[in-house]
């Protein structure tokens, strides 16, 4: 990724591509696009979580019960044509629910990421572009955040700011801040040194141009393979905080918490268990097969 | 090297004094009135003052911030627990070995399998055996634990009936949550041990070991393993943190008696000295294997000892020029 490439060359390349007519220019996005088509586990991963998303999308058609209908004739009743996934003991869909369970396990995992890398990314980029003094006043902050591991943070936030979604994702956002500005802080550390560097600073280029515009699009390879992992580790933390209890509770048909309302059926209705837990192992696999996919595809040299 | 060792043992005091002041801020944040869980809500309104007063919850924030600290530094005293009335600390420390004993036996068992796994899968790349084994790993890192422990339950316990569903007062209690902690270890050492592994076998000394005709398996685990352990152990203390979390939902799940498990029932009964206590012991028990972790590695590693000799040699140059000027 380290190579010479500017947004306003690119634009020139399209006028010239233009101009020419079939001729596409290779740009460092394109090469990587074209590494990962080669993956096949990584593409088996994208079209994975494109589903999801569009399961996500048209839960309503795709459903064919609705979320909490509850059919008390049928409690416990074990997959069948009719309820593929079987019944919970309040005669709910479990298939049903689960489909509409993709509208909140994605989402939520990809907020708290965002959110994550939104404060410790902006923070590791001050750190990094800063050096010295402020690079060791933030890092030595997010020392001590992580101090105390990240599972028991969010354990703790979310204890004490009590259930629902916001509180979970701001749990969840702030306990694996200090890993994300890390990374972020490591990435720009790589790019800033490059003489690209100097000579937009030559230009005039002042600090959050050369931020935004030159270090972050150049050091987005190892942010953008951490940004997948770091969505399959949330949805984890997600469903587990739920299924302890706090995060997203009962009526919610959040994998987890489901999984959690299972618990009590597993002698009696071991199927209530089985397929909540499926779908999340599913949905993680997709993302770190896609992580894995991208990492090799952005960074050629590793492998 | 001793400078290192030196300010490394200093950084301990900020990051307790930091723990102590994010466990705080968390108490503040906390919405309800802890006079409630200790009088209870129909309590006559001169004995929930009375116990206000008496609790110190009538001072301003900081004088109760510091006088925290303060009861926690120079007395080690957590608090009291609302539904026991004992010190928290004593209850944490009853409970605190058997959580220390999980998290570690599942680190351990995790690396035991995970090395070797690594360590095939990188000397006989695209095998049969490397797939399969880095599919396993990747199972591992993809499956939640806490559905893993599940079906272990569901499988073992309550269908085969071989391990105990619960407690650890025979030794088989301890199998499954182990298994259930260490299944995310074993697939992210593995991976790690893989590439690490990969990154060394190509290294001009291992090629120098083969020709001087060094038997396969000296090459491998003597010039290769030795180099390649270094970013797992690196790992390791990441993987203690990731487990210490993984233990607090194993204790829940298995009803083991830890820390993990007597703070999520505290959390389920509003108990918040107990709580708080837990993430501090926790906290503090982290902090300390990361130090280890970290002065091990300047041990382990002969580079950065190196590196260390040469800043003092340079030093010493320097203070020696000085002094004869």
């Amino acid at each position: 990724m380290a190579k010479l490439y500017t947004p306003a060359m690119a634009k020139i390349e399209k006028k010239r591509a233009k101009r020419k007519g079939k001729v596409r220019p290779s740009t460092p996005g394109r090469e990587a696009w074209k590494r990962l088509r080669r993956n096949r586990l990584a593409i088996a991963g994208m079209i994975i979580l494109i589903a999801l998303i569009l399961v996500a999308f048209f839960a309503d058609f795709i459903a064919p019960y609705g979320i909490d209908e509850q059919m008390l004739k049928e409690r416990n009743q074990t997959p069948s044509s009719k309820h593929l996934m079987g019944t919970d003991n309040y005669g709910r869909d479990i298939f049903s629910r689960i489909i509409y369970g993709t509208r909140i396990s994605l989402p939520i995992g990809f907020i708290c990421v965002i959110i994550a890398f939104a404060f410790g990314g902006t923070l590791g980029a001050i750190a990094a572009y800063y050096g010295g003094k402020v690079d060791n006043v933030i890092m030595r902050i997010m020392d001590i955040f992580q101090s105390i591991p990240p599972m028991l943070m969010a354990i703790a936030i979310a204890a004490s700011l009590g259930n629902g979604v916001v509180n979970l994702v701001f749990a969840i956002s702030i306990s694996t801040m200090p890993a994300r500005s890390r990374i972020v802080r490591a990435a720009i550390l790589t790019v800033k040194r490059n003489d690209y560097i100097e000579s937009a600073r030559a230009i005039g280029a002042n600090s959050s141009r050369l931020l935004i515009k030159y270090m972050l699009p150049n050091a987005i390879g190892p942010i953008l393979t951490s940004f997948t992992f770091s969505v399959a580790t949330a949805i984890l933390t997600v469903s587990s905080l739920s299924y302890i209890g706090l995060g997203i509770t009962a009526p919610t048909p959040e994998w987890g918490s489901m999984l959690s309302a299972g618990k009590e059926l597993m002698r009696q209705a071991p199927h209530v268990l089985i397929f909540p837990g499926l779908m999340i192992m599913i949905t993680v696999l997709a993302l770190n097969l896609f992580g894995d996919g991208l990492r090799d595809a952005l960074d050629p040299r590793l492998k | 090297m001793l400078r290192y060792i030196i300010k490394r043992l200093i950084w301990m005091i900020p990051v307790i004094l930091g723990v102590l002041c994010i466990v705080f801020i968390l108490s503040e944040i906390t919405p309800g009135d802890p006079v409630d869980q200790v009088v209870g809500y129909d309590a006559p309104p001169e004995v929930r003052e009375a116990m206000r007063e008496a609790m110190g919850l009538n001072d301003p924030v900081i004088i109760r911030f510091f006088r925290y600290i303060a009861k926690v530094v120079t007395k080690g005293d957590l608090g009291t627990s609302y539904a026991s009335g004992n010190p928290v600390l004593t209850e944490l420390l009853a409970r605190f070995p058997n959580t220390l004993l999980l998290t570690f036996a599942s680190v351990i068992v995790a690396l035991l399998i995970a090395i070797p796994l690594g360590v095939i899968s990188a000397v006989k790349q695209y095998s049969v055996i490397d797939n399969a084994s880095m599919a396993f790993a990747l199972f591992g890192v993809s499956i939640p634990q806490f559905w893993f422990a599940l079906m272990t339950l569901l499988v073992f316990a309550v269908k085969l009936k071989w391990f105990p569903a619960s407690g650890i007062e025979k030794f088989s209690g301890w199998v499954l949550p182990v298994a259930m902690i260490g299944i995310a270890n074993v697939g992210n050492l593995a991976r790690i041990t893989r590439s690490s592994m990969l990154e060394v076998i190509r290294q001009d000394y291992i090629r120098t070991a083969r020709a001087k005709g060094q038997k396969e398996i000296a090459v491998v685990v003597k010039h290769g393993l030795r180099n390649a352990l270094i970013p797992v152990i690196a790992n390791v203390g990441n993987t203690i943190g990731v487990s210490l979390g993984g233990a607090v939902i194993a204790e829940s799940i298995f009803s083991i008696p830890g820390v993990g498990k007597y703070m999520l029932d505290a959390i389920n009964g509003r108990n918040w000295p107990s709580v708080q206590g837990g993430i501090v012991i926790l906290a503090f028990a982290f902090s300390v294997t990361m130090l280890v972790m970290d002065l091990l590695y300047t041990v382990i590693d002969p580079r950065l000892k190196a590196e260390f000799k040469a800043k003092n040699k340079i030093a010493v140059k320097k203070k020696t020029i000085r002094e004869a000027a």
